[in-house]
């Protein structure tokens, strides 16, 4: 391929059985870039981001990590390449505990000393969770469950990581924070693909942003300059 | 009446102990799939039945080259129930794998149906080859634990009657134990324990977590399933008489043992299980006086159904089947 972008996904198509969610994407994420996917429900963001980590399966086209074809690699191995997908919802396994949500993310991971080190790192990024360890997962509120979500997602040290919809009913305070630890993963050199309904948030932390109808992307563009355009202050900023 | 009760009460001990335990281990196979795959496999009375054949083989060969009066009962029994539980553990990972993964995005009752043809197709496959082997479905082992033991509780307690089992009754007793505290050790303490609670909770997102659930479903199977087929070999060990049929009434109890602690719920199970062995062998030996001879103890076994029947009506969700509250 020879493609110099981190994961690039071209003209992926996706079915629900007979339905057709996505009608050939075509997006890329280069290394060190915030993408977001904006657009409405039912547009075929969460889509988008199952077809890359292979929980669905892409009918046509491909979907390629560093150069390599991941396209039709199942959910279990897509995580071990270095894609990281924080699912919409959260989806914290609701009785285990803090810890062994946080061990569950490296589950492939042998060396303990390893899995110790990105634990701390975790904690630095949410304190909250060390105060937790032993608490279970469905017992916490729902912003500490997102930060559970990235932690858990974090312990597999991914390059690039997705996040759908991170914002979900959670308290504009605890989004905030949610988008500072956002930026400062990106600031580290990870590489994030951040579905969001929340458009101007995600706008205005992405470099670049892509807007997704009924499955097409119908525009693309620089962060700031999406925030911008009229079609989408109608549609999506209102 | 009291006094009946208390005089039988050391010989219900010990009796509802011994088939709680082996209840116990059998209901452990059916939460374990059910947490995992929300799927009542009704073949896993089968599997124990297997587990009762296979080690009676086993037993058989073993005494007909001699091998049995040149070792201890002991080394020969741990010989018989290594082999049927591998066995019974890969015949359960092979059922999975032929009949129900093909079927894991059929609607439930297409599965549970096929897990019932299972279930009649292994009752018929060992039946044929009973008879075929040896002229008749219902088989005899000979006994590797024969010695009576004669616990005197009358001493602790006047009114106490005394314990009279077989040393059967401790070998099954001892070994359902050890499998218990294995298990609950395995799914709570180590990795692959975690990845089955994980696979139990959220497949989906399981799998994001670089977890094989395919893997973890087949490890799930075996579990359960070697369980199964080892208390299927204790079954054998204490009656000494097996026939094609005897994983059914079992598997039910087994079953409604699960029901009660909480489908899904391993220590429930656990519970669940001692708790039926204990009612059945109270109702066997006290039914007759309670009743002044209506019921005698052939009845013993509506008990299990009754309750089966009363969880289902006032707590459905069993005894441990409570989950945790879940915030959005």
């Amino acid at each position: 391929m020879g493609s110099a972008h981190i994961l690039e996904l071209k003209n992926v198509e996706t079915f629900y059985g007979k339905i057709q969610a996505l009608k050939g994407i075509d997006l890329y994420v280069d290394k060190g870039e915030i993408v977001t996917l904006i657009g409405s429900n039912g547009a075929g963001k969460s889509t988008t981001l199952k077809t890359i980590s292979g929980q669905v399966e892409a009918k046509k086209g491909s979907i390629h990590y560093n150069g390599e074809d991941i396209t039709s690699l199942p959910a279990h191995k897509t995580s071990l390449v270095g894609i990281a997908h924080v699912p919409e919802g959260r989806r914290i396994f609701p009785r285990l505990s803090v810890k062994e949500n946080l061990l569950i993310g490296a589950f492939s991971i042998k060396d303990k000393k390893v899995i110790e080190t990105r634990m701390k790192r975790v904690f630095e990024y949410f304190p909250r969770l060390k105060e937790r360890l032993d608490q279970k997962g469905g017992t916490m509120s729902g912003g500490e469950q997102q930060m559970l979500a990235i932690g858990r997602a974090l312990m597999m040290k991914p390059d690039v990581l997705m996040l759908d919809e991170p914002s979900m009913g959670l308290a504009p305070i605890i989004v905030e924070q949610i988008f500072d630890i956002i930026k400062e993963l990106n600031n580290e050199g990870m590489s994030i693909l951040l579905v969001e309904q929340n458009a101007y948030q995600a706008l205005h932390i992405a470099d670049r942003g892509y807007v997704i109808q009924t499955g097409q992307i119908v525009l693309e563009g620089v962060g700031t300059e999406l925030m911008t355009n009229r079609q989408i202050q109608e549609a999506y900023l209102a | 009446m009291l006094a009946h009760i208390i005089q039988t009460l050391p010989q219900v001990i010990v009796d509802g102990l011994t088939l709680g335990v082996v209840y116990a281990v059998v209901a452990i196979g059916y939460t374990m799939v059910y947490g995992i795959l929300e799927l009542i496999n009704f073949a896993h009375g089968e599997i124990f039945m297997s587990g009762a054949f296979i080690g009676t083989t086993v037993l058989l060969i073993l005494s007909s080259v001699g091998f049995l009066s040149s070792v201890p009962a002991i080394l020969a029994f741990i010989i018989i129930i290594v082999i049927a539980s591998l066995a019974t553990g890969f015949l359960g990972m092979g059922i999975e794998r032929v009949a129900y993964r093909p079927l894991r995005s059929a609607p439930k009752l297409i599965t549970l149906i096929t897990a019932i043809g299972v279930s009649f197709l292994l009752q018929d496959i060992v039946r044929f080859i009973a008879e075929l082997k040896t002229g008749n479905y219902i088989v005899s082992a000979p006994s590797l634990f024969n010695d009576k033991i004669h616990l005197k509780t009358s001493a602790i307690l006047p009114q106490f009657g005394d314990a009279l089992f077989k040393s059967s009754f401790l070998v099954v007793l001892i070994v359902a134990i050890i499998m218990l505290v294995a298990l609950d050790f395995f799914v709570n303490r180590t990795k692959w324990g975690m990845a089955m609670r994980a696979v139990a909770q959220d497949r989906e997102t399981a799998s994001l977590m670089s977890i094989n659930v395919n893997k973890v479903i087949s490890v799930t199977f075996f579990v359960g399933s070697a369980l199964g087929g080892a208390t299927g070999v204790l079954f054998m060990i204490q009656y000494g008489t097996i026939d094609p049929y005897i994983g059914f009434i079992l598997g039910i109890k087994a079953f409604t043992a699960a029901v009660l602690g909480g489908i899904g719920n391993i220590r429930g199970a656990m519970v669940g299980g001692l708790l039926i062995g204990f009612l059945e062998m109270f109702a066997a030996a006290n039914l007759s006086t309670l009743t002044h001879g209506a019921f005698g103890a052939e009845y013993k076994d509506i008990f299990a159904f009754a309750i089966l029947i009363a969880v289902l009506i006032f707590k459905p969700e069993g005894l441990f089947g409570k989950a945790v509250v879940e915030k959005v």
